[in-house]
């Protein structure tokens, strides 16, 4: 597919001038921290590599900054210290033509969707705000949405939909850009465990297929195994790095994953690294 | 939420026909009772004019009567507008410059705390009369729809406001595709009030007026009658100026309901 080569080539030229560190890097955070108005340190030092393409969890207690983290990412905040750095670009365009914040798709733990737009206006808000014409924003809006399942929806308004549908909806509004980083805030935390699973499994499939880059935060032990690579288990605030835990198993994962025994032996490493979070024994 | 709703929110068929019905029925009474009072009492039309008496008045005088209707209606029409345009205006304002809004927020509450009958007097000096009866209204309307609009600038979901500015969004789209829609139903809430507030502010100048100069709105008859003792009169003009006003407001939350009832809480209970 033409759009790919183009894709290649931007980001062969990017590397070259950008530090090479981030060749094969989407996302490089060294030595960050970050210290609110109200002088609470919700973060740090903390570092993270994330390769492009990579799947990874961040998992903490709460307040350990994990949201922090991906607003860096975002660039909706700036570190106190440390360095954040962000391989951005987009499919088909040049580095200069990248409107801020193409190169990343966000959602949020509520789905976040305007309640007097209905769900294509929704999705199609990213591309609006790029400047990107109403034909081409709304055949793309339609294309996101089909993605995630919710082609005949484009004309509903929030309201009418599910909270699972909306989730996916907001999910549509990160990917219409064609982004290549995807940042997660605890995305499924509101919703049912039905409703969860099902979503979980969406979202791997989006990802084989798409190959974007994923930092998913959760709180959840189960979902951050099932979903990821990598998991980073994250210590209490300030948020460092407790434990990095590789997730290794017979791809692509389906439902047999969830009841194999290597997926209770992930479960039970990852909460035990997790353990002295709450127990109180912080190895701080 | 909404499946809920069948069961503990919503009224059944019979009692929603009760909230239209009953209202009616005491109305129909109180007239009665009324008429009644009047006709078996023999009180002179001067103490207290039936309600058939106050009907007939309405259709003798209608001549003068629909000329002082239009004539306060014209003045609440523009005040409503002036307080409309300039409440919102100057709550964009204050939304955009935390500058201006500190310079000039304690003179708009001063405005709004200061009793307009006071005003009124000082205001007949120095404008000219319709003048002064359309700022009159436009003084008693334009607070609501202000720190209304102020209100709902300032709800703006944080989130939300996040995104647009991850997509890199300009001052003039977060107004104009997130700051503005948000604030819709506060700002709709704030001209139902002043539609209502502008009568109320066209009344009372007319009346500081009637005392001074040649009125000829609604207010300015009753006053009028009122020394002449012609109180049917005064009991007809009375009842069109609160016709007027529940007609303004009438029309006012039609408004609102059309504009917000794809998506608005507010508007969802009646046609969900």
């Amino acid at each position: 597919m033409p759009r790919h080569d183009q894709r290649a080539m931007v980001e062969r030229k990017t590397s070259s001038a950008a530090d090479t560190g981030l060749t094969r890097l989407a996302v490089s955070l060294r030595g960050v921290t970050k210290t609110y108005d109200n002088g609470v340190m919700a973060l740090g030092p903390f570092d993270l590599a994330v390769r492009k393409g990579e799947f990874i969890s961040l998992l903490g207690p709460s307040g350990c900054g994990k949201s922090t983290v991906l607003r860096l990412i975002a660039e909706l905040g700036a570190p106190t210290s440390g360095t954040v750095r962000v391989a951005r670009h987009q499919a088909g365009m040049q580095t200069g033509q990248i409107p801020p914040g193409h190169g990343i798709g966000f959602v949020f733990q509520e789905p976040t969707l305007m309640p007097w737009a209905n769900i294509r206006e929704n999705v199609r808000l990213p591309l609006k705000l790029g400047g990107i014409a109403k034909a081409e924003g709304r055949n793309r809006a339609d294309a996101a949405l089909a993605s995630v399942g919710l082609a005949e929806f484009a004309d509903a308004y929030p309201r009418e939909l599910s909270g699972g549908m909306k989730m996916r909806v907001s999910l549509a509004r990160a990917l219409v850009t064609d982004p290549d980083i995807l940042l997660m805030d605890e995305p499924f935390a509101a919703l049912d465990e039905i409703t969860r699973f099902r979503l979980n499994n969406d979202l791997l499939a989006l990802w084989r297929s798409l190959r974007k880059t994923v930092i998913f935060v959760t709180h959840s032990v189960f979902e951050s195994v099932y979903l990821s690579q990598r998991v980073v288990v994250m210590t209490g605030r300030p948020g460092r790095t407790q434990a990095d835990i590789r997730i290794e198993t017979v791809e692509p994962r389906g439902e047999e994953f969830r009841t194999s025994t290597a997926y209770s032996d992930y479960c039970r490493r990852v909460s035990a690294a997790l353990a002295p979070s709450y127990s109180g024994q912080s190895t701080l | 939420m909404n499946a809920q709703s069948p069961v503990i929110a919503r009224p059944s068929g019979a009692q929603r026909a009760m909230r239209f019905v009953l209202p009616v029925i005491v109305f129909a009474a109180g007239l009665i009772a009324w008429e009644l009072l009047v006709r078996l009492r023999d009180i002179p039309p001067y103490v207290l004019p039936a309600p058939s008496v106050i009907v007939l008045t309405l259709i003798k005088d209608w001549a003068v009567l629909s000329q002082s209707l239009a004539t306060t209606l014209l003045t609440t029409l523009e005040g409503f507008a002036a307080a409309s345009i300039g409440g919102i205006a100057l709550a964009l304002l204050f939304n955009q410059s935390k500058w201006v809004e500190y310079s000039l927020f304690p003179y708009a509450v001063v405005l709004q705390v200061t009793p307009v009958i006071a005003i009124a007097p000082l205001l007949l000096i120095y404008l000219e009369q319709q003048t002064a009866v359309v700022v009159c209204a436009f003084i008693v309307a334009f607070f609501p729809v202000l720190s209304n609009t102020t209100l709902g600038l300032n709800s703006v979901d944080r989130n939300l406001a996040g995104l647009f500015q991850l997509y890199g969004a300009s001052p003039q789209q977060t107004l104009r595709f997130l700051k503005l829609p948000a604030a819709l139903p506060y700002i709709l809430g704030g001209l139902r009030i002043a539609g209502g507030l502008s009568l109320i502010g066209a009344v009372v100048a007319e009346i500081a007026a009637g005392t001074a100069g040649a009125g000829s709105g609604l207010a300015y008859r009753i006053a009028e009658s009122g020394y002449r003792l012609n109180i049917p009169r005064m009991f007809a003009a009375l009842l069109l100026l609160s016709l007027a006003g529940i007609v303004i407001y009438g029309v006012l939350a039609l408004v609102s309901h059309l504009v917000l009832r794809r998506w608005h809480e507010s508007a969802l209970g009646k046609d969900n």
